[in-house]
């Protein structure tokens, strides 16, 4: 039986774009230099056009956050600073809908997820973070904690808000202040932010946004004036940011890429484990560092998991993102497109076999259906490098001893799922593992009480819980 | 008695367990104080390095999973060993850094009584570097702190002795094996240590132990890549920089510390966040 669904499109009434944006330093929109144009990647159209920070900019950022910190944040009393982030908080639950919209338009996710699970989240990091600039010191991180300073924070562009939330909240509670970058193909929500700061009377320079590409990270990462950097991105450009910082003082932390394991154990409940795997790997089109892209499952179930979730697919909808029944959106930008069409063709010149399920997929746009590869083996290469799209590599296993070989064979270490119905197994399971956050018959769920982040070369320090405010705070060696 | 020829010792490498002299065939002199020589410690080499690493690596499964009440009162064993032999630790001490006896006692002293109180943590770290976590939905989630894996430390020139034991105890506290250079200007009380945790029960390969110059080892450490973590207190400020570039390639963990405290155990652990659905 196939249900017919009628067009369901979430309103953009709600929203107006600017035609051009400057940065926000110093409490105020300044002017930028040149621009750089940012488009809805599920239609194309343009958006608007976005100011290329450039090193006179940063220095702006800088020198204003600087004097924030010095002259106001750094003497406010953590309660003060707490009721600040309560109102960025209660602001952006208020003005939800409109960064939704936004999020969806800029990014090409479904507005679902923007709606349920980008905006709610980044609300609820804020609220979260509010609550401890006033508790530091019962932290467990020290008697005295102390905030670093002056935090560069670089945001990639696959949950633009809420990795704006997920380093801006923590930096500020901690009573640091903040230069932000933006990805250069999804700067809108931080922008449409900074008009939150504002309402929110946040005191001028505590958070300066900067808009530009990779040219406008390397000033941040290298500025001297900076105490801390905090990057989510790839593990690529972690590895450059790590040697740049090598011989300064600044403190680091990394969230960089993937490649998890999402293993299936012959006694898992196969429904729920289909629906696990689905939104493992097709959650935000896959543009999703700690996605379940490598699917591993036990022999014996192999057969029923794989035609089940082939079934599954067929009812995905791909398609326009501001629709309310759509399940996968557009891809992030062109280049991505490329790189994701480019490790999918290896994947079938080394013989491992494709399958997605009948789209129509949009005339405009970037567009990359759900697609599995089975039959791929650990020396594939669509098994060994982040694609970073909608395209599951499915291996198997015997015993689970295998499966945690072959899991853990990886230089990644970010994340991975467990799918079986025993306790015993599924905590032995979560103790061989080798990766920061483990979901045990669960998949891509998030939390700001729950530290997030990785293992070997999927980067440094956490984020979110008591772990992660101590990235960003002095004399804390755990980062 | 003083007409007696000594029987003195051949100092070499630990590594897995067992006491091999390195495949370099390399040593160098050491002296003492007053510029005499007392012996000819291993010159290590990258090779020396890498088969260290590899008894690390092989022994880390064993030791990461052994109890840490298991892993207390083998830390707790090496100190009764220590205890037990301090008299030539003192004397060692005294012979090659010509220090007075009763600052060489205290030094052994702090040595075993370091070991004393890192033993007490293995059992306790967890419960503080870990958490609950009250997220917004029906999942049991929690944040428990574990070991690295691998290590490679270099000590501190000096105190030889109590430094090597302030940079190997907090790693293996929590589970990681360690690949440790020792001070090159008085190594032999680190190799004599090595007897002690040769009868400690202590797994082989949880601590290798290497003798050689820092210059020639550090780099190789750094750019090994079945290494995931490294303490380089033991290097001079200036050297840190290069040491982090090479080990950028695997992004490993590298830190330096100027005491001793609870961090320094934490440091080379890894937090691992677990969610489970509640429900019927």
């Amino acid at each position: 039986m196939t249900f017919e669904y009628a067009p369901a499109p979430e309103s953009r009434a709600i929203v107006t774009i600017k035609q051009k944006y400057g940065h926000f330093i110093g409490g105020k929109f300044v002017a930028g230099g040149k621009h750089f144009p940012t488009i809805n990647p599920a239609t194309e159209e343009l958006l608007s056009h976005i100011a290329l920070g450039g090193k006179a900019d940063v220095d702006a950022a800088v020198k204003a956050a600087r004097k924030a910190y010095t002259s106001t944040w750094s003497k406010m009393s953590g309660k003060d600073r707490g009721k600040y982030l309560y109102r960025i908080a209660r602001i952006l639950q208020e003005r939800a809908r409109e960064f939704a919209v936004i999020e969806t338009l800029d990014n090409g996710k479904p507005i679902r997820e923007s709606r349920d699970t980008d905006i709610p989240l980044a609300a609820a990091h804020f609220f979260y973070h509010a609550g401890w600039a006033d508790k530091l010191e019962y932290a467990g991180l020290g008697t005295t904690p102390k905030p670093l300073g002056v935090a560069g924070q670089i945001i990639p562009w696959n949950f633009p808000l809420l990795m704006l939330a997920w380093k801006v909240a923590p930096a500020l509670a901690a009573g640091n202040t903040v230069v932000l970058k933006p990805a250069e193909s999804t700067p809108l929500t931080a922008l449409l932010f900074a008009e939150v700061c504002q309402q929110a009377e946040l005191p001028a320079g505590v958070v300066n946004i900067v808009t530009g590409d990779g040219s406008t990270g390397a000033l941040i990462v290298n500025h001297p004036g900076i105490d801390k950097i905090a990057f989510t991105g790839s593990t690529e450009v972690g590895k450059i940011i790590a040697r740049a910082v090598a011989s300064t003082n600044k403190s680091v932390t990394l969230e960089l890429g993937g490649k998890a394991a999402n293993i299936v154990f012959d006694d898992a409940p196969i429904d729920e484990t289909v629906e696990g795997i689905v939104n493992g790997i097709f959650f935000n089109q896959g543009h999703v560092c700690c996605a379940g892209s490598r699917l591993l499952l036990q022999e014996n179930v192999a057969e029923e998991v794989l035609h089940k979730l082939k079934n599954r697919m067929q009812k995905i909808r791909v398609g326009d993102p501001m629709d309310k029944n759509t399940d996968v959106g557009a891809i992030n930008s062109k280049e991505q497109l490329k790189k994701i069409i480019e490790l999918a063709a290896v994947g079938d010149s080394e013989g491992a076999e494709r399958w997605s399920p009948e789209c129509v997929l949009p005339s405009k746009g970037f567009w990359f259906a759900p697609t599995i590869f089975t039959g791929v083996t650990q020396a594939h290469r669509i098994a060994r490098e982040e694609i970073f799209g909608p395209v599951l590599s499915v291996l198997t296993f015997r015993t689970p001893a295998e499966a945690i070989e072959k899991a853990n064979n990886t230089p990644f270490g970010l994340s991975a799922g467990i799918w079986s119905e025993k306790g015993s197994r599924t905590l032995w399971a979560s103790q061989q593992l080798r990766a920061g956050v483990i979901w045990a018959n669960t998949f891509n769920k998030f939390d700001p009480t729950s530290p997030f982040g990785g293992y070997k070369e999927s980067g440094w320090g956490r984020e979110g819980g008591r772990h992660g405010l101590a990235a960003y705070l002095k004399g804390v060696s755990h980062e | 008695m003083s007409n007696r020829i000594d029987v003195k010792k051949t100092y070499k490498l630990y590594i897995n367990g067992a006491f091999p002299r390195t495949e370099s065939g390399r040593t160098y002199e050491v002296k003492n104080a007053k510029g005499v020589f007392v012996a000819n410690p291993c010159l290590a080499s990258r090779k020396d390095l890498r088969d260290a690493v590899v008894a690390a690596r092989a022994a880390h499964p064993g030791w990461n999973k052994a109890t840490a009440y298991n892993r207390g009162q083998i830390l707790y064993r090496i100190a009764e060993m220590l205890e037990g032999r301090r008299g030539q630790f003192v004397e060692e001490i005294v012979n090659v850094t010509g220090a007075t006896k009763a600052k060489a006692d205290k030094e052994v002293t702090e040595s075993i009584d370091r070991l004393v109180w890192y033993a007490g943590w293995t059992d306790k770290i967890a419960s503080l570097a870990g958490s609950t976590n009250p997220v917004a939905g029906p999942f049991y989630n929690f944040t428990i702190p574990e070991s690295i894996g691998v290590v490679g430390a270099i000590a501190p020139e000096s105190p030889s002795l109590l430094g090597l034991i302030d940079s190997i105890a907090p790693i293996i506290t929590s589970g990681n094996t360690v690949v440790v250079l020792a001070s090159t200007k008085a190594p032999l009380s680190a190799m004599t240590f090595a007897e002690v945790l040769a009868t400690s029960d202590l797994p082989a390969g949880v601590i290798n132990i290497l003798t050689g110059k820092k210059d020639e080892i550090a780099p190789w450490m750094a750019s090994h890549m079945d290494i995931d973590a490294l303490d380089i207190s033991g290097l001079p400020a200036k050297k840190h920089s290069d040491i982090k570039i090479a080990g950028a390639e695997n992004l490993k963990r590298i830190h330096s510390f100027k005491s001793s405290d609870p961090g320094r155990i934490i440091a080379f652990m890894e937090a691992k966040t677990v969610w489970h659905p509640i429900g019927l």
